[in-house]
């Protein structure tokens, strides 16, 4: 039997616990010991961005971490992005400016989008493109994409 | 695919680290920010025994000014180096080069020290360790030694380190005030592995060179400083005819391979063409700061 270890950390502002073999990747934890099927598993290799969340703050692709390394770390997560039954600002740009289509991207690309526009609060439009292209979306075309982005901006400003 | 079965360690200090190596007898693998590393895992391209982690020792991460050098701790994130003030005053072409080192997702994790030991060809770390004439502190049972990158960098993927070695520390001399600078790379999409990168500084009046410095990334198997161009910059100024001899040299005196991203003589063209657009790029650059 592998070895296996008890991993305790902050989700969407819930303390969550949950015991796994060290080799398990993260994302990999949320899904199947948490429950928390909303961050998708892609490439698994850090390319595609499904996977994204919210690490301490910081975006980071949860497929090529350890579930181990999260030990203590606060996570946000798509789950966690509605508040009392209302749309985040974000989501609700997404919406309107057809941000999306089949949607597997959508977490990674929200929360990718969520500490983009914390770095840059009033990107330009190339700077949208860049901070973008961290995830791949196979449906939009991505230009939905920059629009809900550019969307949103304003309004996170404001929040 | 998900990773072997390892056994998972991570030592709060250096000396535990160390010790953890030798006791693995190269059976081991340190695990930086992971953004090469857990990808090879999670393939099974890499199968180790064991992986050391490098993330709980906090002594391993800090940026500070000494003796004319910035020297960072080898855990230090690529997104600190990214918005560091200091980095941004001191060595303004690290700051460039960083913002192309994969996304700002990959630079949340991603760590100086990790890049350099993985010393992916394509890769911007190295290109500006090479240009800076930078120095990499590495730790042993045996003691410390600093290494220049080219005895660190030996061929694709491959570093002189030993499996008893921790790269603990990377220095890299302060540019001097008013330096020309510039970051050139092409690749299919941001983010992606630079077909050819080139890294340049300029120290000089504009038109006189004094330091001329030239660095590639991905124009062969280890970063290669291109002195050879330098000389004609230091020798016959920043003209335009000499900044054209000096691209056209730097086509020459690079050794590329062919693979699925690119032919040999595209990426000698790339390495003539990016030259000249940073050569001019940062001439023009010449006494901002």
């Amino acid at each position: 039997m592998a070895e296996t270890v008890s991993v305790q950390l902050t989700v969407n502002g819930q303390r969550r616990e949950g015991r796994c073999e060290t080799r398990k990747l993260l994302v990999d934890f949320l899904r199947e010991d948490l429950g928390l099927t909303g961050t998708h598993v892609g490439c698994e290799h850090g390319i595609c961005g499904a996977c994204t969340i919210l690490l301490d703050g910081e975006a980071a692709r949860s497929c090529i971490m350890l579930a181990v390394q999260g030990e203590g770390a606060e996570l946000r997560k798509i789950e966690g992005l509605m508040e009392n039954g209302k749309l985040h600002p974000l989501q609700e740009a997404f919406h309107e400016h057809h941000g999306l289509q089949c949607g597997f991207c959508t977490p990674g690309m929200l929360m990718t989008a969520l500490d983009f526009l914390r770095v840059k609060p009033e990107p330009t439009e190339a700077e949208i493109r860049e901070g973008i292209s961290a995830v791949l979306c196979r449906c939009t075309g991505y230009q939905g994409i920059i629009n809900a982005v550019k969307a949103a901006a304003p309004v996170m400003r404001g929040s | 695919m998900k990773p072997v079965a390892f056994a998972y360690h991570a030592p709060a200090t250096v000396e535990d680290a160390l010790a953890l190596l030798t006791r693995y007898g190269g059976e081991a693998k340190l695990l930086a920010g992971g953004q090469s590393l857990m990808p090879l895992l999670n393939f099974r391209l890499s199968r180790p025994a064991a992986l050391v982690d490098l993330n709980a020792i906090p002594s391993l991460a800090y940026i500070r000014e000494k003796d004319g050098e910035v020297r960072f701790g080898a855990m230090t994130r690529q997104r600190t180096i990214e918005f560091s003030p200091l980095v941004r005053q001191r060595l303004p072409l690290l700051t460039e080069a960083t913002a192309l080192v994969g996304h700002l997702p990959i630079r949340t994790r991603g760590t100086i020290g990790g890049s350099l030991a993985h010393a992916d060809p394509s890769a911007e770390y190295p290109a500006v360790l090479a240009a800076l004439d930078g120095t990499v502190v590495v730790r042993s049972p045996r003691g410390e030694r600093a290494l220049q990158p080219s005895e660190l960098f030996q061929s694709y993927l491959t570093t002189c380190l030993g499996p008893d070695e921790i790269i603990v520390e990377v220095r890299l001399p302060a540019m001097a005030a008013g330096a020309g600078f510039a970051f050139e790379e092409f690749s299919r999409r941001h983010g992606d592995f630079a077909i050819v990168g080139i890294a340049t500084m300029l120290v000089g009046d504009g038109q006189h060179c004094a330091t001329a410095r030239l660095a590639t990334a991905g124009a062969g198997p280890v970063p290669m400083r291109l002195r050879r161009a330098e000389e004609i910059l230091e020798r016959d100024g920043l003209s335009e005819a000499a900044v054209e001899a000096a691209a056209r040299r730097a086509a020459e005196l690079v050794e590329p391979d062919s693979d699925i991203h690119a032919s040999a003589a595209y990426r000698r063209n790339l390495t003539r063409v990016l030259t000249g657009r940073a050569l001019r790029r940062a001439k023009a650059r010449m006494g901002d700061r």
